[in-house]
């Protein structure tokens, strides 16, 4: 236990998660020993951070202005929009280089068992960007477990009714993986969603 | 079958319990069960709640499951019935193999009124089940048989979940009576039901705060607690309504607090 300020800055670091009472008590001691203006722009990111940053007024994605970088590109393509859980689900996504749509973060997937249910997530947003009609698939690329997939299912009926183009990320084996250590679920997955190859 | 992955099998031992030097002091055991939550912990690992056959209800970390090249991969997802094989740990204990028996969540989870009916089966499992390393084979044998209906499809969602509820409730030791007055065991039919008396009761032991459901619901709560699919799948909807209203009082009440994924049940 140490005194006064120290003890204060290991308690906040341990507050962080995947940050352990060892951990917090060695980087306040890297925090002390470091330079002060190395302290100084690490404290500076973090207010800038809480002020600037905050959800994009369409799509629900982190943002530093009113709309995120995203929706105001004019090159993305307005009429496909891909549905993900969470902010770091678009990153994940955008790494591809392979969608050059739009997005819509819902915020996280139906849980019943953690009391989170459609209307705690961003589904009634997601149905007033629909009813314009600029839509015209709509990618459900919630995460492939059971409440995304659930999620999935919860808007694929939603949105039945505006003849849209619905689809679902795919499922199947991990490249790089084995074939002897897939599971059931994943493996009959990708046996559904196998493809023909065009020689 | 589990031996598939000795190899890999040892290297988890090594890492959740102590090397002996001797398998026998190595403290494994392997059990059948359902997989009721599991919540993230770290960077990849996961606690997984199970509802064992031979230990009850389980807690135990699943190192690595949610990367993609994770040996459970989606074993470990609620609503999946698994062979699965543990280490004991000091607080936790350590999820070293698992197999599936039936893959009940796919099915689930392509109905979302199915989803939401078997997530309260689930959370109830769990309440129903305070104690830790008690084995309760009848409740587990309950909650198998509710997934796998629940998974065939066979009646509608909202049945096998009262169905459930109430002879979870009485495995439990809280069973209600659908006939016979509750208080007194004189021979029904009688109208009114209580909560707090256990069921149906007679005019002179009334309680206050007693309602009076219409016969055919009566009827049906007692079809869901024996199993009598064929009065339940004939059932009005009117009567479903009452009934599920019923039975959450009655959970509720012995619950002491209500179920949260009880609410956003798709009825």
């Amino acid at each position: 236990m140490y005194e006064g300020v120290v003890q204060n800055l290991i308690d906040e670091l341990g507050r962080l998660p995947g940050v352990g009472p060892k951990s917090a008590q060695r980087i306040a001691f890297h925090l002390l020993a470091a330079d002060v203006d190395d302290v100084r722009r690490l404290v500076s990111a973090l207010t800038e951070v809480k002020e600037k940053v905050r959800f994009c007024a369409t799509c629900g994605n982190v943002a530093e202005d009113e709309l995120c970088r995203i929706c105001l590109d004019q090159r993305r393509d307005p009429s496909i929009l891909c549905v993900v859980e969470e902010p770091k689900d678009v990153v994940a996504i955008e790494r591809t280089r392979e969608y050059r749509g739009r997005y819509h973060v819902l915020g996280g997937a139906i849980s019943p068992i953690e009391g989170v249910g459609p209307d705690e997530l961003r589904v009634r947003e997601l149905m007033s960007r629909l009813a314009d009609g600029t839509v015209t698939e709509l990618i459900l690329a919630t995460d492939p477990n059971l409440e995304g997939e659930a999620t999935a299912t919860y808007l694929a009926r939603m949105v039945a009714s505006l003849g849209l183009r619905v689809t679902r990320l795919a499922s199947g084996l991990p490249v790089g993986g084995d074939l002897e250590y897939a599971d059931e679920v994943t493996l009959g997955r990708a046996f559904e969603g196998r493809r023909s190859l065009d020689v | 079958m589990i031996s598939g992955r000795t190899v890999r099998g040892r290297r988890a031992w090594c890492a959740g319990v102590p090397a002996s030097g001797d398998n026998g002091r190595v403290s494994l055991y392997r059990d059948e069960g359902i997989v009721l939550r599991t919540q993230k912990l770290g960077e990849a690992d996961r606690i997984v709640t199970l509802l064992t056959r031979g230990h009850g209800r389980v807690r135990a970390v699943a190192k690595g499951v949610r990367r993609t090249s994770s040996r459970f991969g989606a074993r470990l997802e609620p609503f999946m019935h698994v062979d699965i094989q543990l280490a004991t740990g000091r607080t936790l204990d350590v999820v070293t193999q698992a197999e599936t028996i039936a893959p009940y969540g796919m099915s689930i989870t392509d109905d979302y009124g199915r989803y939401t009916a078997a997530t309260a089966i689930l959370e109830t499992a769990e309440r129903l089940t305070a104690e830790e390393g008690e084995p309760t084979v009848q409740h587990y044998l309950l909650l198998v048989g509710a997934l796998r209906t629940l998974a065939e499809g066979a009646h509608e969602p909202g049945l096998v979940l009262d169905a459930y509820l109430l002879r979870g409730l009485s495995v439990a030791g809280f069973a209600p009576s659908f006939s016979d007055c509750a208080r007194c065991d004189a021979e029904g039919p009688h109208r009114l039901f209580s909560v707090q008396a256990g069921g149906i009761v007679c005019r002179s032991c009334r309680p206050s705060g007693t309602v009076a459901p219409a016969p055919d619901t009566v009827a049906l709560l007692g079809a869901l607690l024996t199993g009598d699919w064929d009065v339940a799948d004939a059932s009005e909807p009117r009567a479903r309504r009452e009934a599920s209203g019923i039975t959450a009082a009655f959970l509720q009440w012995h619950l002491e607090r209500g179920l949260r994924s009880l609410t956003l049940v798709e009825r």
